[in-house]
């Protein structure tokens, strides 16, 4: 074990040992889905809130993936062993939302009398997660995807050391590459998150109908337009001339990157932490925004990550603690570490603002990279999230086609057709559950 | 055959109670609950539970992707029984020949049986992996033509089949050499008097010994197939590409816990578990008449 994960073990446990003493402190279950570094920096945040003050104790629990720490908290609340706050990923959202086993959060801050500024949260962040204009979870962990590229195979491939900001020019770029002897031209992660939710969102085209899901329970998808299917015949054009190469579900494909082989990469801005510590010493690499596909509007890529809901059930006592926590979560103070060292969003505009002040963004300009590929978006309807019932099984069902798309076995039109096909009885099975 | 008379009437209940505890508590509670759940359109959380009678067994007979998953699971179970039970007879005989460091051998052949399914598909996942696994490397020398499982269904379907043969090895092994074992060399050494070479010997004498092990075999490694092999899958293929390996036990989970829709699932898993049940009914009836004891 390393010495700093012992030490914020150690601390843990001391702070959490220390106020069971008095006798007092109020214990807040705070189940999540960080492991690794960002498991760390979550304990790490808790033992920091619970030594602000001696009232509550909050018991960060990692509960393995978020289908995981999901499926944790229903069979808790099935059980009525709810936790009190629980990370959820943000295709669960709709889920968490019909569910009616969740105590909205902006109700528990007006119930609890804690103002937060909820105006000063980014757009994307705030439009994701509201309804009505309402917070129903606590904005926690939000990333978007972005554009990296190896410098090293760049120079060798004999191109200029910047982003490709087309996807002509990945195109050309990664053709380049291959001919250079790179093994992954170009490839990606979260092959539906990347390639199909944020493309579309990005290009300001529907993703599903009632405004992707925002203005009432989705039934059906639209991802096979013309855009989509422009997208995926050149995505399939890619694998099949080899230039693209496919590297799996979810965020499988960032194998590739972390070991080098790749020249362009899309993935979570919540990557670079990983990254930099995989390529030090190894290769060198830089960060750009997503490309754009010419003859399409400007929309705005969209976010991806978790946020936290606090679970029915438990006495008004602990939901006090709760609300104290949240506080303490968006707090700039906090923000702006937490996107310091994880490479997540500033989830307030007041923490983008310290990280500037500090130079923070100076010395790691990658980081930057998201931030301004948001702000220079447009917030249009297509932009501002995806909602749908079910929506992990949606994502599924699209990964699978789009497999069959990357491998030959159906054309792009057909891969979609089939994908929207199933992805609408998925949908419709969901709205037959809640009408 | 020899019966044991209890004179108390409650001693053996008592006996066999803990497990049959053990069998209904894991068993039978959860098997009913399933055939309950998949008569429902169940929401997440428990506050719906919509009764729509064989709905869900509707939607899933409608859709031609769960009929491949039926075939995919049929071809699935049948090579990792036939080739695992076919390599770990072989591979027996020729541990229980008398040679030197044998007991290495054998350790070593049983040595994969102690990893859990998803271990196994982990180690399988870095040997195999198209761009940077040990294989795929070294198979380039060799030909030109891309094992990328990520994209070829066939490849992705035979690498889960022979990782589950693997991972089922060493239990094989270690019956067919305890049922080796018991073969009594008289018999053999007879058989060699009156002529027949170690082929004949082998399937005049050998192989019908053999019998109720190799049924027993046949049996447990289908349902292995069929039920267990879910964590191997989860770590290689997550059913992919496509749907190429997407087995029946692996579609049940994802639609329950990934998808959370647990009635649809549930109904998956009623079907799973009649189909099993045919399968083990039908070895009963016919195969075992082929079974000497």
């Amino acid at each position: 074990m390393k010495r700093s994960t012992l030490s914020v073990l150690v601390a843990t446990v001391l702070l959490a040992g220390l106020p069971s003493t008095s006798g007092a402190a109020t214990e807040i279950q705070f189940w999540h889905a960080m492991t690794a570094v960002l498991g760390e920096r979550v304990n790490e945040m808790a033992a920091k809130f619970n030594a602000s003050q001696s009232d509550y104790v909050v018991k960060a629990v990692n509960k393995g993936s978020y289908p995981e720490a999901l499926n944790a908290a229903i069979a808790a609340y099935r059980a009525k062993q709810p936790p009190h706050v629980v990370q959820v990923f943000e295709v669960g959202t709709q889920t968490m939302l019909s569910s009616g086993a969740v105590y909205p959060v902006y109700q528990l801050m007006k119930d609890n009398a804690v103002a937060i500024d909820w105006n000063d949260l980014i757009g994307p962040v705030k439009s994701y997660y509201s309804t009505g204009g309402n917070l129903y979870s606590m904005a926690f962990n939000s990333s978007t995807p972005i554009l990296y590229y190896n410098k090293d195979h760049f120079k060798k491939a004999g191109l200029p050391d910047k982003a490709p900001t087309t996807w002509d020019e990945v195109e050309g770029m990664a053709k380049k590459l291959k001919a250079a002897g790179v093994k992954c031209p170009f490839g990606s992660a979260w092959p539906s998150w990347v390639l199909v939710e944020n493309m579309h969102a990005y290009h300001d085209q529907p993703f599903a109908d009632h405004s992707n899901g925002f203005d009432g329970l989705a039934t059906s998808l639209k991802i096979n337009g013309p855009f989509g299917v422009k997208m995926m015949e050149l995505l399939a054009r890619g694998a099949k001339e080899g230039w693209f190469t496919y590297g799996g579900r979810l965020n499988k494909g960032e194998a590739l990157m972390t070991a080098g082989e790749c020249g362009i990469f899309t993935t979570s801005s919540a990557y670079i932490g990983n990254l930099t510590r995989a390529s030090e010493g190894k290769f060198t690499w830089a960060t750009g925004f997503l490309p754009r596909l010419a003859g399409f509007p400007q929309g705005n890529s969209i976010i991806g990550g978790a946020t936290l809901w606090v679970m029915k059930g438990a006495k008004p006592e602990e939901y006090k603690g709760v609300a104290q926590f949240f506080k303490y979560v968006a707090s700039t103070e906090n923000q702006a570490w937490w996107a310091g060292v994880t490479g997540y969003l500033p989830l307030t505009n007041a923490a983008a603002k310290a990280l500037e002040a500090s130079g923070h963004y100076a010395k790691n300009p990658n980081q930057k990279t998201a931030v301004n590929q948001m702000n220079t978006g447009k917030a249009t309807p297509n932009s501002q999230g995806i909602r749908l019932g079910n929506f992990n099984s949606v994502r599924d069902a699209i990964e699978e086609q789009m497999e069959n798309i990357f491998s030959g076995s159906k054309t792009p039109k057909q891969g979609l057709d089939d994908a929207v096909a199933k992805g609408n009885e998925i949908l419709k099975e969901f709205a037959a559950l809640y009408k | 055959m020899k019966r044991t008379v209890f004179r108390n009437r409650w001693l053996p209940w008592a006996l066999v109670a803990p497990q049959l505890a053990v069998t209904i508590a894991f068993f039978f509670w959860p098997a009913f609950d399933s055939l309950r759940l998949s008569l429902y359109r169940a929401s997440p959380f428990g506050d719906r539970l919509i009764f729509i009678g064989a709905g869900n067994f509707e939607r899933l007979l409608a859709d031609p992707a769960y009929f491949r998953s039926v075939a995919t699971s049929f071809v699935f179970s049948f090579f990792v029984t036939l080739v695992g039970l076919s390599v770990a007879l072989l591979l027996a005989s020729l541990a229980n020949a008398k040679i030197r460091g044998l007991a290495v051998y054998r350790t070593l052949l049983l040595w994969p049986y102690g990893i859990a399914p998803a271990v196994a598909g982990v180690i399988w996942l870095f040997v195999f992996h198209p761009s940077f696994g040990v294989l795929p490397y070294l198979l380039s020398f060799v030909t030109a033509y891309q094992f990328n499982w990520f994209l070829k269904g066939w490849v992705a379907l035979a690498l889960i089949i022979v990782a589950a043969i693997w991972k089922q090895f060493g239990y094989n092994l270690a019956f067919y050499l305890a049922g080796l074992q018991a073969i009594p060399g008289s018999v053999l050494e007879a058989a060699s008097v009156d002529g027949a070479g170690p082929i004949r010997r082998f399937f005049a004498i050998t192989f019908p010994l053999l019998s109720p092990v190799t049924f027993f075999l046949f049996t447990l490694n289908m349902t292995f197939a069929f039920f267990d092999t879910f964590g191997l899958v989860h770590a290689v293929t997550q059913g992919g590409p496509g749907d190429a390996t997407s087995i029946l036990v692996y579609r049940a989970w994802k639609d329950g816990f990934d998808g959370l829709q647990l009635g649809y699932s549930a109904a998956q898993s009623v079907i799973l578990m009649v189909l099993v049940i045919a399968l083990t009914a039908v070895q009963f009836r016919y195969a075992e008449k082929k079974v000497t004891y």
